[in-house]
């Protein structure tokens, strides 16, 4: 047979029984970008920090980069559409720590038309999920390498999962 | 290269920048599905959208109704019976052989080794019997509901599933005596597609991708579901990052779900399959004959649908092709107000823009095979 390692004990993995990261993360944040952080919020045992669109990519590289946080995977990114609301449009992060094994969600609200700073620098899987995230929501990711359409064809026009697009057209 | 190309798996179509036969810059080019699937979670009630869910990773349905349902029974904050978890975990595990046999008989088909296709196929059509006893569908088995499921196994189904984990052990085997040692095969996967750890978290790469550059992760031990902590089985990883690699984790992880679903049915618990909660949960037929209060409830899930509370949850599983998560937001309504699926296949699939580079034509139909992408989950 060839080289494969064969291992995977439940107990290498931490965090038994509490997989998100409920605890002193949001405060740290707090401590560390004090106008940052606008609210926390849990539900079914799962955090999420709404975090101002200013402080944004700094909040992300901290979460990163800290190594108490240490979140090395970007497991998602996308959005979600609130016509009604003033800043209509959540993008959400899921993070995840591999060392910790403890997720974290993190938000931002913004106005119409859509803009974030992009996170490719920090993860490099964000291209692409970006880009799906412009090709349904037009929201424009500031410094990504190739903002374009990834799954609508190149001249499309709309952005297919905002709340006024209709299923049918 | 693609999108009609026989190697592509679907519709992917590669645009290759070429020096000779050397591949100078890759870039992928998807979306040709085109199905919209988040934004019919949207217009669809809860339960409707179970079935919309076997047509993303088509070859491991039954995995995607699991992953869905989970994460609405985690809004709703509903547990299901232990039978039921049990069941699902045998499903999930079908769906992982079932997946992980195709994608040996069409990658070793890709590299010119046509009789494990035969064999992969034989035992393919014999998970798909089962399903059809279970479902009544061979590809569409949405047996998963919303705090249970359809219906319990009929009579003597649990036996021939425990009878084909008995004999697709002894297959795989035989396809690895045919691949594993087999100098062409050797030649045209090792050291091919080299993916680093680094890059391979990097690039938010799961499953055998992951595992194969030798990063030991997999949800099923990382952050266990139905009850996983309780089955005895390993995880398999590689050592290099290669094609190679990838194959052999694969061919692992088939046996390694073969002792799950041993586990599974030498353990499985009696009782009732579905929750108790009777708004959410169908009431069985007779009751709804007998019973007004089952009468109502009958009529209002299927007529209105269930609503959960107003609120967000993400729960991902550890599918075929790697982290497969379902982030749902409620407003209370009857439908999901945004179903955002966590593809592994789409996340994954990215990673050949940077592995493809520096390696001949030919070897990019060996990278393509081992990231195993279904061009229905990367284009929900």
């Amino acid at each position: 047979m060839g080289e494969l390692r064969v291992s995977g004990a439940f107990d290498s993995y931490p965090g038994k029984g509490e997989f998100w990261d409920i605890g002193p993360t949001a405060d740290r944040l707090r401590q560390e970008f004090p106008d940052a952080v606008l609210e926390v919020r849990d539900f079914r045992g799962e955090r999420t920090v709404v975090v101002a669109r200013e402080k944004l990519f700094e909040v992300l590289a901290f979460l990163r980069d800290d190594p108490e946080t240490d979140f090395d995977f970007l497991t998602d990114v996308t959005a979600v559409h609130w016509p009604a609301r003033e800043e209509p449009f959540d993008i959400v992060y899921h993070l995840y720590s591999m060392s910790r094994n403890r997720r974290l969600r993190v938000k931002c609200r913004v106005p119409d038309p859509p803009t974030v700073p992009s996170v490719v620098a920090l993860w490099p899987t964000a291209n692409w999920l970006e880009r799906e995230c412009y090709d349904m929501f037009g929201v424009t990711f500031e410094g990504h390498p190739d903002l374009r359409r990834i799954l609508m064809p190149e001249d499309y026009e709309g952005w297919p999962l905002r709340k006024e697009f209709p299923l049918k057209c | 290269m693609g999108p009609s190309h026989p190697s592509t798996h679907g519709v992917l179509r590669l645009v290759l920048e070429l020096e000779g036969e050397e591949v100078r810059s890759c870039k992928a080019d998807i979306g040709y599905l085109h199905r919209g699937f988040e934004k019919i979670a949207e217009n669809k009630t809860w339960q409707q959208f179970i079935t919309w869910t076997d047509r993303m990773d088509y070859l491991a349905p039954a995995s995607n109704n699991v992953a869905y349902v989970l994460a609405v029974e985690k809004l709703l904050g509903l547990d299901v019976p232990p039978r039921c978890k049990a069941l699902r975990v045998v499903l999930c595990e079908m769906s992982r052989i079932s997946a992980h046999l195709l994608w040996l008989g069409t990658h070793a088909l890709d590299l010119g080794a046509a009789t494990v296709f035969f064999y992969t196929f034989q035992q393919r059509e014999i998970l798909y019997d089962l399903y059809e006893k279970l479902t009544g569908a061979r590809l569409t088995t949405s047996a998963q509901r919303i705090g249970g499921m359809s219906r319990d196994t009929p009579e003597g189904w649990l036996d021939e599933v425990r009878e084909f984990t008995r004999q697709v052990v002894p297959v795989i085997d035989e396809c690895e005596r045919l691949l594993t040692r087999n100098r062409i095969w050797v030649e045209r996967t090792r050291d091919i597609g080299v993916l680093s750890a680094e890059d391979a978290i990097a690039f938010g790469c799961t499953g055998p991708v992951l595992r194969g550059s030798g990063v030991e992760w997999d949800l099923r031990k990382a952050q266990p579901y139905l009850g996983y902590e309780q089955y005895d089985f390993e995880i398999p990883v590689g050592t290099v990052g290669d094609v190679y690699d990838r194959y052999l984790v694969r061919m692992e992880e088939m046996r390694q779900s073969v002792r799950i679903i041993e586990q599974a049915l030498d353990n499985m618990p009696e009782g009732p399959i579905n929750a108790d909660a009777p708004k959410v949960v169908l009431p069985p037929k007779e009751k709804v004959l007998t019973s007004m209060e089952d009468l109502i409830h009958h009529f209002i899930i299927l007529t209105e649908g269930i609503k959960p509370p107003v609120g967000e949850v993400y729960h991902a599983i550890e599918a075929p092709k790697g982290e497969l998560g379902f982030y749902i937001v409620s407003d209370g309504a009857n439908s999901a107000y945004r179903c955002r699926i966590r593809p592994a296949a789409f996340v994954n699939l990215q990673v050949i823009e940077k592995i493809a580079v520096g390696q001949m034509v030919p070897d990019v139909v060996g990278i393509i095979g081992s990231l195993d992408p279904v061009m229905g989950e990367v284009d929900r």
